[in-house]
C-alpha cells in the first residue's frame, strides 16, 4: 500500500502542498484531481522519490521512502512503473530496448525471456510490430502506450500515470483508460493517475481525491463526484456542458 | 558578492553531481556498452576535424616560421624544430582541445539537457537507476582515453602539414625532417597527453553538469550549451597558463 502521511512541500518559499494526508487502495484506480497549478505533478513525483518533502512521508508498505537508504529505495523502485505526461520515452533507442531496459537495467536474465516478456508487454498494450521503430516515428497514443508497455514490463506493484491522456484524441483516451483499468485489476497493483479529464473521473475512477491549491479538498469516488455539496469541487467538475448535463439527467433519475 | 556567493554554490553543486558520477556502475555489461557508444559518438566522430585543423594549422605554423625566421644566422633544421614544439606542446593539446570543447561539450550538453527536459531522466530515476552515473561517467572516460589518441593524431597531422607548407614554400624535407628529430624530448609527449587528459575531464564533466541541471524549455538547451563551451574553453586557457608554469 502506498500512503501519504502529512505531506508538505514548497519551492521559494511557495507552499505548493499542504499537509496532504491519502491512503491509496490497492488493486484499484486511484485518481488524483485538480486544476492546473493544484499541485498534482508536485504531489505525483513527490510520491515517486522525484522530489523530497519538506514534512512528513511517504510510505510503501509501511516504510518512508524519504528515509530509506539509496540500496533500499532500488530495491521499493524495482516494483514502480511510471508513465509520464508526454511519454519520456529514451528517443535514442528502439521501442524494444525502451521497454527491455528496466528489465536489462536491474533483473539477471537471459535475452530471450527479456524479449519474451517485452513481446508479452507490447502486445498487452495492444501493439505488434513497432519492436525496431524509434519513438519518433510513433503518434501520441502509441507513444502512451509504449510508455505503459515500459511500465509493466518490470511487473510493477505499483503503477503512476501523469496525465496519460493529455494531447489525446477522445476516443484513443478512452483505450488508455480501459488499458490502465483492466491492467490494475489484472494484476491487482496500485495505480495513481494525475488527471483533468472528467471522462477518465466517470470511466475508472475508483477513488478520487480533489486537490485545491496544495490541499486534500474532497476524496470519494465515481459515483458520489455528482452529488459533492463542495463549492470548489463543483466548480471543477461542472465546467463544462457536458457535465453539467450529465449532473442534470443524475438528479433527475 | 552575489555572484561569488553562486559561484560557489555552483562549483559545490558541480562537485556532489562528480561524485554521485564516479560511483560504481550498477550495471558493467551496459556500462561497457556506454563508453563504446561515446568513444563512437564523441571520439571516432571527431577525427575529422581534427584531421582537417591539424593539417591546415601545421602548414600554417612552419610557413609563417619560414617567413619570419628569413635570416641566415638561422640553420635550415630550426623551422621543423620550432614548429614540433609549437605544435605538441600548444597547437596540438590546448587548441585541438578548444575545438574539442566546441563540439563535444555542446553536444553533451544539449543532449544530457534533452533528457532532462523531457523527463526521459526522471524516468530512468523512478526506475532505480543512478542516472549520473549512467549519464556522466561513460563520457567523461570516453573523452578520458580517446582525446589523448586524437591529440597524438593531430600531433602526426600537423607535422605533415608542416612538412607540405614547407616543401610548397622551399624549405628541403630533408632539413625539415632534421629539425623534427632534433633534440626530441619524450617529456613533450608525455605533457602534451597529460594536459589532454585534464581537458578531457574538464569538457565532458562542466558540459555533463550543465546539461544535467537544466531547468526550463528547448531555449534553455541553447543557453547552457553555449554556456558549457564557454566555461570549459576559459578553464581549459587558464590551465594551460598553470600547467605551463608547473611543468616547465
Amino acid at each position: 500500500m502506498v500512503e501519504l502521511v502529512n505531506i508538505s512541500k514548497s519551492f521559494e518559499g511557495k507552499k505548493i502542498l499542504k499537509d496532504v494526508n491519502i491512503k491509496f487502495v490497492q488493486g484499484e484506480c486511484n485518481l488524483i484531481i485538480g486544476l492546473s497549478g493544484s499541485g498534482k505533478t508536485v504531489l505525483m513525483k513527490t510520491l515517486v522519490g522525484l522530489y523530497l518533502p519538506e514534512q512528513g512521508d511517504v510510505l510503501y508498505g509501511g516504510r518512508a521512502l524519504n528515509k530509506m537508504t539509496a540500496s533500499e529505495q532500488i530495491d521499493i523502485r524495482k516494483y514502480i512503473g511510471m508513465v509520464f505526461q508526454a511519454g519520456a520515452l529514451f528517443d535514442s533507442m528502439t521501442i524494444e530496448e525502451n521497454v527491455m531496459y528496466p528489465l536489462r537495467m536491474f533483473q539477471r536474465s537471459t535475452y530471450q525471456k527479456m524479449l519474451e516478456r517485452v513481446n508479452f508487454s507490447l502486445e498487452r498494450v495492444n501493439l505488434k510490430g513497432v519492436n525496431k521503430m524509434m519513438p519518433s516515428e510513433l503518434s501520441g497514443g502509441m507513444k502512451k502506450r509504449v510508455a505503459i508497455a515500459r511500465a509493466i514490463a518490470a511487473k510493477p506493484k505499483y503503477l503512476f500515470c501523469d496525465e496519460p491522456n493529455s494531447g489525446l484524441d477522445p476516443q484513443t483516451s478512452i483505450l488508455i483508460d480501459e488499458l490502465i483499468y483492466d491492467i490494475t485489476r489484472e494484476y491487482n497493483i496500485t495505480t495513481i493517475i494525475n488527471t483533468h479529464d472528467m471522462n477518465s473521473v466517470v470511466e475508472i475512477g475508483d477513488n478520487i481525491y480533489y486537490l485545491h491549491e496544495g490541499e486534500l479538498w474532497w476524496q470519494g469516488n465515481k459515483e458520489n463526484i455528482f452529488h459533492s455539496d463542495n463549492k470548489e469541487l463543483n466548480d471543477f467538475v461542472f465546467c463544462t456542458s457536458l457535465t453539467k448535463k450529465i449532473k442534470e439527467q443524475s438528479e433527475n433519475k | 558578492m552575489f555572484g561569488l556567493r553562486s559561484f560557489f554554490i555552483e562549483f559545490g553543486a558541480y562537485l556532489l553531481l562528480m561524485k554521485e558520477a564516479f560511483r560504481k556502475p550498477q550495471n558493467m555489461h551496459i556500462f561497457k556498452r556506454q563508453i563504446l557508444h561515446e568513444m563512437d559518438a564523441l571520439g571516432v566522430k571527431s577525427i575529422p576535424i581534427v584531421v582537417i585543423i591539424s593539417l591546415f594549422v601545421g602548414a600554417a605554423v612552419v610557413i609563417q616560421m619560414i617567413l619570419n625566421l628569413d635570416s641566415p644566422i638561422y640553420p635550415s633544421w630550426i623551422y621543423g624544430f620550432a614548429s614540433r614544439k609549437s605544435i605538441v606542446l600548444e597547437f596540438a593539446p590546448t587548441v585541438v582541445s578548444l575545438i574539442l570543447a566546441g563540439k563535444c561539450a555542446s553536444m553533451i550538453a544539449s543532449e544530457i539537457g534533452s533528457q532532462r527536459i523531457s523527463e526521459q531522466i526522471d524516468a530512468m530515476e523512478v526506475m532505480g537507476v543512478n542516472t549520473a552515473n549512467y549519464l556522466i561517467l561513460p563520457k567523461v572516460i570516453a573523452c578520458l582515453v580517446f582525446f589523448p589518441l586524437l591529440i597524438i593524431l593531430s600531433i602526426f597531422i600537423g607535422l605533415i602539414g608542416g612538412g607540405l607548407g614547407g616543401a610548397l614554400n622551399g624549405l628541403s624535407t630533408f632539413h625539415y625532417i632534421e629539425g623534427i628529430r632534433m633534440d626530441f624530448a619524450v617529456y613533450d609527449i608525455v605533457y602534451a597527453i597529460v594536459k589532454t587528459a585534464v581537458n578531457a575531464i574538464v569538457i565532458s564533466s562542466i558540459a555533463s553538469f550543465r546539461g544535467y541541471t537544466m531547468k526550463g524549455g528547448s531555449v534553455e538547451v541553447g543557453i547552457q550549451s553555449t554556456r558549457a563551451v564557454v566555461q570549459s574553453s576559459v578553464i581549459i586557457m587558464l590551465l594551460n597558463l598553470l600547467m605551463t608554469n608547473l611543468f616547465f
